[in-house]
């Protein structure tokens, strides 16, 4: 019995003992690698990475790309575990324009601004707009844009047609919208929006010039009572007490099957969506969608992607050259723009001439055009790192206006307590 | 002075060996139990000691582990003054309330009508109320959320067919998204707690029933008088598990409303704003002091419950 206790002992050692030696020569592995560059990504921006690791390939040979996808939500919540621990992080981290207020505030990520980045003096290539939203209140620079959003009004042209109403009686105002939303009800049963969130959360976005902020100005303060805020609100309630919209937020089933169905008759987002309705939303539909410019005169952006490197990266230097193919290489961002429908944010690659081909998707519209267009026109907004929590609060107060009859202005005053209260440090 | 005498030498040498031996015998227990301590140390225990240190500091994790800035206890402060987190509690102790009385009233009659009634089949009948316990609250959650469609679901197919209702947004409007997840929730459940009454009226002796019925004791007294009282214990077991599982209720209230539109606020349980307050907002130590002032919510309402099925008891006795 004794002699097989101590067997198990030494077995157990040489067990523990062959598990380190793995561990060891893995670690060996790890420091003989500092060639591969690991990109931390998500869909369907991947697929941009993955369509240039051919070109990454012909440049640095000796240095393998490796692009580690996971799930919107989870990318992001692995990047902050990561950039917390200091454990795990990539050499280049794709981050969504949700989350690059947060980031940019942040002490995790490389400056890129500094040298020897100087990533400022690129700015002029790209879309006016794009470059605050990755920048501190500090001047630094967080990351570069790979591609952005501008928004847009996607309309079923069937629809309206049926109901009798024009393209621009949805776009000279937003109580034209509204009316014309009140006749397509009446006359084809559609929905005029998936969600009357949809009205506010571009209305709140009204007449802001260069360096305004959407929830703080510069010095921090709280903006929610504003007019622009109270006008989003009454016009949003509008829409719903006329029951114009399917009372469906963005990316459930009920907004996909809405939009598939032909139930909802327009959708505001950035113009990048015209890629998901015709990829899997809707592919159906094909040629019944059009695209125009946002009720009211307003320029607005929807998302943006952009590529940064936290500061405990192995390999920066070739993460900057990364980063540099993905956003300022013309052929590059050309082709992320064929493989995911995206906009880029590089001006040259506006220029190209796909832009001027007709989508099929949507009548043979040629709306690149027209996108051009709008995102010369977005003002650039500044970011501040609660605006995402801003952003929940107001959704939530606004949901009491809709279902409780919540004041608007009591509504917005208790926003504005909540926001200041979140915001203390 | 060094030399070694042979002869005493080489009687020591089976001494070493035994010594060797000796220590390899009294280590080995510890070598396999250390693979238990290592991951509960690692996963259980500095977790939760971690937690309290994170919750006496201000940290934002996107600024490093060296960026945490002591504040002691201005995150309970925090917590404890904000709206939301009144909110939040707000909803838990509702869920708590509408989903955990219902799954009790429900499982113990229940579960003494299969126990009585069914000698053939019951295994397949508490199987059919279990398998919901059983399944991905995530699967779950998604084919409520197909049923509970406004437009395209079948609940309000059928309500509008045979009464006539107009469609209702089940989980889009803050009035009828508790009702719904709670409903869900009650579901869920009920098989669990059916279970464990089952277990516990399957050890009651047989001949107090029997005793009962030869004195004209019915069904119904049978129940309130033998098997509600014999239940007692496992009604507390049960309760307990109950509050417990109740006041962490994050996953269908999670899934079923999108976390993203204003509505998802009607259904924010404690445990929600935990993680909206770590993962969307970046405050983990405001996090870990909601967390810590939930567990003490839950030992408080435990320690209740514990009295109250302990009075009763006494009350019997006496």
């Amino acid at each position: 019995m004794a002699r097989i206790s101590f067997a198990l002992v030494v077995i157990a050692a040489a067990l523990g003992w062959i598990a380190t030696g793995a561990h060891a020569q893995q670690a060996s592995q790890d420091r003989h690698a500092t060639s591969t560059l690991v990109v931390a990504t998500f869909p369907d921006l991947d697929r941009a990475a993955k369509a240039a690791s051919a070109s990454w390939a012909r440049l640095h040979p000796d240095i393998t790309l490796k692009i580690v996808s996971l799930q919107y939500p989870d990318h992001h919540t692995a990047m902050t575990a990561a950039l917390a621990t200091g454990s795990g992080l990539p050499d280049v981290m794709a981050v969504d324009f949700r989350f690059i207020g947060k980031f940019a505030a942040s002490g995790g990520l490389e400056d890129l601004a500094a040298p020897p980045y100087n990533g400022l003096a690129l700015r002029d290539r790209f879309a006016r707009y794009s470059f605050p939203q990755a920048m501190n209140p500090k001047g630094g620079l967080a990351a570069i844009p790979a591609d952005i959003g501008p928004g847009t009004l996607l309309y079923r042209k069937d629809i309206i047609e049926r109901a009798g109403v024009t393209e621009a009686d949805l776009t000279r105002s937003w109580e034209s919208f509204i009316e014309a939303g009140k006749k397509i009800r009446a006359k084809t049963g559609a929905y005029l929006l998936a969600n009357a969130a949809d009205i506010r959360d571009i209305v709140i976005r009204s007449g802001l010039a260069d360096g305004d902020g959407i929830y703080f100005d510069a010095n921090g303060k709280v903006l929610v009572q504003s007019p622009r805020f109270v006008k989003a609100f009454e016009l949003g309630r509008a829409a719903r007490q006329a029951g114009l919209d399917a009372g469906a937020p963005a990316w459930t089933n009920e907004w996909t099957t809405g939009l598939r169905q032909g139930r909802v008759a327009t959708q505001m987002m950035g113009s990048w969506l015209t890629g998901h309705l015709k990829n899997w939303i809707a592919p159906a539909s094909s040629g019944l969608w059009r695209s125009t410019v946002l009720p009211g005169g307003i320029n607005a952006s929807y998302g943006g992607s952009f590529y940064a490197i936290p500061k405990q990266a192995a390999n920066k230097a070739a993460a900057w050259q990364f980063i540099q193919l993905m956003t300022t290489d013309l052929q590059t961002q050309v082709n992320s723009l064929r493989v995911l429908d995206s906009f880029p944010a590089l001006l040259a690659a506006q220029n190209d001439p796909f832009f001027d081909e007709p989508i099929e998707y949507l009548g043979g519209q040629p709306a690149r055009r027209l996108w051009r267009e709008i995102a010369a026109k977005v003002p650039a907004i500044a970011v501040n790192k609660y605006d995402s929590m801003a952003t929940d609060m107001i959704r939530a107060e606004f949901e009491e206006v809709l279902t409780e009859g919540k004041p608007i202005a009591k509504a917005l005053a208790d926003a504005k307590l909540l926001i200041e209260h979140r915001a203390r440090r | 002075m060094r030399a070694v005498d042979p002869t005493l030498a080489a009687p020591r040498a089976p001494t070493r060996r035994r010594t060797r031996h000796q220590r390899a015998r009294e280590l080995a227990p510890y070598l396999f139990i250390a693979p238990f301590f290592v991951l509960f140390f690692v996963f259980g225990l500095f977790p939760l000691l971690f937690s309290i240190y994170l919750s006496l500091h201000q940290w934002d994790p996107t600024d490093g582990l060296a960026a945490m800035r002591w504040v002691g206890f201005e995150n309970y402060w925090f917590a404890l003054t904000d709206p939301w987190f009144h909110r939040s509690l707000w909803n838990t102790l509702w869920f708590s309330v509408v989903c955990g009385v219902p799954q009790h009233l429900v499982a113990v009659p229940l579960a003494y009508f299969i126990h009585t009634s069914f000698k053939r089949g019951r295994d397949a009948i508490v199987g059919a109320y279990f398998v919901p316990y059983i399944t991905s609250s995530v699967a779950i959650a998604l084919i409520f959320a197909t049923l509970f469609s406004k437009d395209y679901g079948v609940i309000n197919s059928v309500l509008h067919a045979v009464l006539g209702v107009d469609p209702i947004n089940w989980l889009g409007d803050a009035h009828t998204t508790k009702p719904a997840v709670a409903f869900i929730v009650f579901w869920r459940f009920l098989g669990w707690n059916l279970v464990l009454y089952l277990s516990a009226l399957q050890v009651i002796d047989k001949e107090l029933y029997e005793a009962a019925a030869l004195d004209g004791c019915g069904r119904w007294r049978q129940f309130w008088h033998i098997a509600l009282p014999l239940l007692r214990p496992m009604m507390f077991f049960a309760v307990t598990l109950t509050i417990i599982g109740n006041l962490q209720l994050f996953d269908e209230p999670f899934i079923l409303v999108d976390p993203e539109s204003g509505v998802s606020l009607s259904v924010m349980t404690t445990a929600i704003f935990m993680y909206r307050l770590a993962f969307s907002d970046g405050d983990f130590g405001t996090a870990s002091a909601v967390s810590w002032l939930l567990f003490l919510i839950i030992a408080l309402l435990t320690w209740c419950n514990s009295r109250l099925f302990n009075r009763g008891e006494t009350r019997d006795a006496a």
